[in-house]
């Protein structure tokens, strides 16, 4: 049996993201909450797994108390177990705490039941960090593949998985023994049709919670705000200043601003 | 001495460009710390690129050396970097936010148990605290955070590819080279390359003179080809904004901005684009920008440099026959 491990972040939904023109800060009230798109990746990706092999599928996400609803939605995608990691003292984590925190519950994890195969989206987009799946891979000494696009090949028996894995110059196609750690892009796989009794399930069930007191002990001082060597120091909006000269076709002739532009070209020796 | 690192991305003895921009935006920090600039190579047999390297503002190159390092795997060469960043102490090391970057970096920052900052897109020193500040587009490029490291060292950040400019090549400039060793073996790299499939049609964008770019306001497909004409005419690349690769009117490999390109062309004509904070993230430092637009209230009017109230497709059209007949009458 295949046992996979996912790790999942909800976020809030970034394109529906404001700020307030008079302070500079997020207006966070009515932004929905969502499962990382690129985790709903790694969500689909255990799901089409488990139909094609048999597998026992574990999701876990560090979060405020809301973030169980991530996990229940993810019990639509065939979860078996889901964890919810949570706590005040885990609160403020950068990517080094983050990765800190979820490594030390995989491996409490583990003492149960050895994973073979580690999916996380390959970035979370409030963050865009890309940092926590590669963190907690070296946490655990496994490897890991970034930006996986494509699963060639999987082999149980053999324990071994062969992916497509993006480049800027083009597909690396690479092989790796389990275990392994793999970072989702988009176009890994497609949204599962989710059965009727999975939304059934998801709507009963309830996650398992970790907080910094238990089942497992922690390094307090590798928690949370305090456990993040980065700080934020300022938070601004950016400010515009008009810089260059602006021509209405109502008032200025297509052919003078076509020539102005020839201008612009010619000076730059781009003609 | 305060050592500023950058990490020189190689894949086959070619570097990647960011890495030159890094050793240019180091030159300054290390002086801002009276310090100096070292570059960290990691490859096989890659001596040919050394001068190269001292050329662009590297005073130091620290060298590994080793077969397993003949391509990129994260094992191996989250090790070499660490071993070697656990032995020299720098005090800043910065690594391009490139695909193969970002995957070392995280490893590299998680052994070494420092801070990691991503994406960044400026760098400078705090004359106060000497702390280096590193900025970077948060909730989606929303707002602006600027982060420090200030307990750990080194501090680390990855960065944008063509946030700056590269430096001025000095090639008469030699540096010292410090050849170094780290125990590696091809089994504890884990992942083999089985085959490596090139990209059909690269998409030069982030490296292109000139680009031509469409936004929702083109209206369809069929406008992107006269951008189209128009970017071949000027031997430039086309661009676009996500909403127009989100309508599938082109690829998203032309997307420019936040989650798309950063671009510094000579000259950026921007058709139909509105200039959405995420768009400008990705192409505010062009050298020359025009945009043409029909609402004369677009935020890209802001940031253009020649600015046009009109319908995109006259002017493109109108532009695309001048260029057309100044040729003709020059040839
Ligand atoms: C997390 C996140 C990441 C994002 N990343 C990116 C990114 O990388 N790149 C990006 O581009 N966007 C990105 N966006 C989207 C961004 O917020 C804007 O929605 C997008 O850039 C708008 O695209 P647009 O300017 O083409 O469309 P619109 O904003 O709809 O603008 C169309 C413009 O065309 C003009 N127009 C209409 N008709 C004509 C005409 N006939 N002639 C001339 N002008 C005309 C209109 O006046 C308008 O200004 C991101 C958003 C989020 C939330």
């Amino acid at each position: 049996m295949l046992n996979i491990l996912v790790s999942i972040k909800q976020v809030p939904d970034t394109t529906n993201i404001r700020i307030n023109p008079d302070t500079g800060t997020l207006i966070r009230e009515g932004v929905p909450s969502i499962i990382n798109p690129y985790d709903i990746v790694a969500l689909s990706l255990a799901y089409q797994l488990k139909l094609r092999f048999k597998a026992k599928v574990t999701v876990i996400t560090m979060g405020p108390p809301q973030a169980k609803n991530a996990l229940k939605e993810a019990v639509e995608f065939g979860a078996d177990r889901i964890i919810l990691l949570c706590d005040r003292k885990f609160a403020g984590a950068d990517t080094l705490a983050t990765s800190y925190t979820l490594a030390e519950a995989i491996r409490f994890l583990q003492r149960e039941e050895l994973f073979d195969l580690f999916l996380f989206g390959k970035q979370a987009i409030d963050g865009d960090t890309a940092q926590v799946g590669p963190g907690v891979a070296n946490r655990l000494g496994i490897p890991v593949i970034t930006y996986v696009v494509k699963i060639e090949n999987l082999d149980p028996i053999h324990r071994k998985i062969v992916v497509h894995r993006k480049t800027e110059k083009g597909i690396e196609v690479l092989e790796a023994p389990f275990p392994i750690l793999l970072t989702c892009e988009k176009d890994l796989s497609p949204l599962p049709f989710v059965p009727l009794e999975n939304i059934l399930k998801a709507q009963r069930a309830e996650p398992e919670t970790f907080n910094a007191e238990g089942p497992l002990s922690f390094q307090r001082d590798k928690l949370g705000l305090k456990g993040s060597p980065t700080q934020v120091k300022k938070v601004y909006t950016p400010e515009l200043k008009r810089i260059g000269k602006i021509y209405n076709l109502d008032d200025v002739s297509l052919d003078d601003v076509v020539s102005k532009i020839l201008d612009v070209l010619r000076e730059r020796d781009l003609l | 001495m305060k050592e500023v690192w950058v990490y020189i991305e190689q894949e086959e003895g070619k570097i990647h460009p960011v890495s030159f921009e890094l050793l240019g935006v180091a030159q300054r920090l290390a002086s801002d710390l009276s310090g100096r600039v070292s570059a960290l190579l990691l490859g096989y047999k890659v001596e040919d690129i050394i001068d190269e390297i001292f050329a662009y503002g590297a005073e130091k190159i620290y060298y590994l050396d080793h077969q397993v390092l003949s391509y990129y795997r994260h094992i191996p060469y989250v090790k070499g970097a660490s071993e070697l960043a656990k032995k020299y102490k720098p005090e800043i090391f910065l690594i391009g936010a490139t695909p193969l970057g970002r995957d070392l970096a995280g490893g590299v920052a998680t052994h070494l148990e420092t801070g990691l900052t991503a994406d960044v897109t400026e760098l400078s020193i705090d004359s106060e605290t000497g702390q280096l500040l590193m900025t970077r587009p948060a909730y989606g490029g929303n707002i602006m955070a600027t982060i420090v490291c200030p307990h750990h060292r080194p501090q680390m950040a990855t960065v944008r590819p063509r946030i700056f400019p590269v430096p001025e090549r000095k090639s008469s400039i030699k540096g010292e080279l410090i050849r170094e060793s780290v125990e590696l073996h091809e089994d504890e790299a884990k992942v083999k390359r089985l085959a490596f499939i090139p990209k059909e049609k690269a998409v030069n964008l982030e490296y292109a003179e000139v680009i031509v770019a469409g936004g929702k306001g083109i209206g369809s497909k069929d406008g992107f080809s006269l951008l189209a004409e128009l970017a071949k005419e000027l031997k430039g690349e086309l661009g676009a904004s996500r909403l127009a690769v989100e309508a599938h009117w082109i690829g998203y490999e032309h997307q420019v901005g936040q989650t798309g390109k950063t671009v510094r062309p000579k000259v950026y004509l921007a058709f139909g684009i509105s200039g959405a904070i995420q768009h400008r993230a990705g192409m505010q430092n062009s050298d020359f920008i025009v945009a043409v637009n029909t609402d004369p209230e677009a935020p890209i009017f802001q940031i253009a440099n020649l600015g046009i109230v009109g319908d995109w497709k006259k002017v493109a059209e109108a532009l695309l026959f001048a260029i057309r007949k100044e040729r003709s009458t020059d040839g």
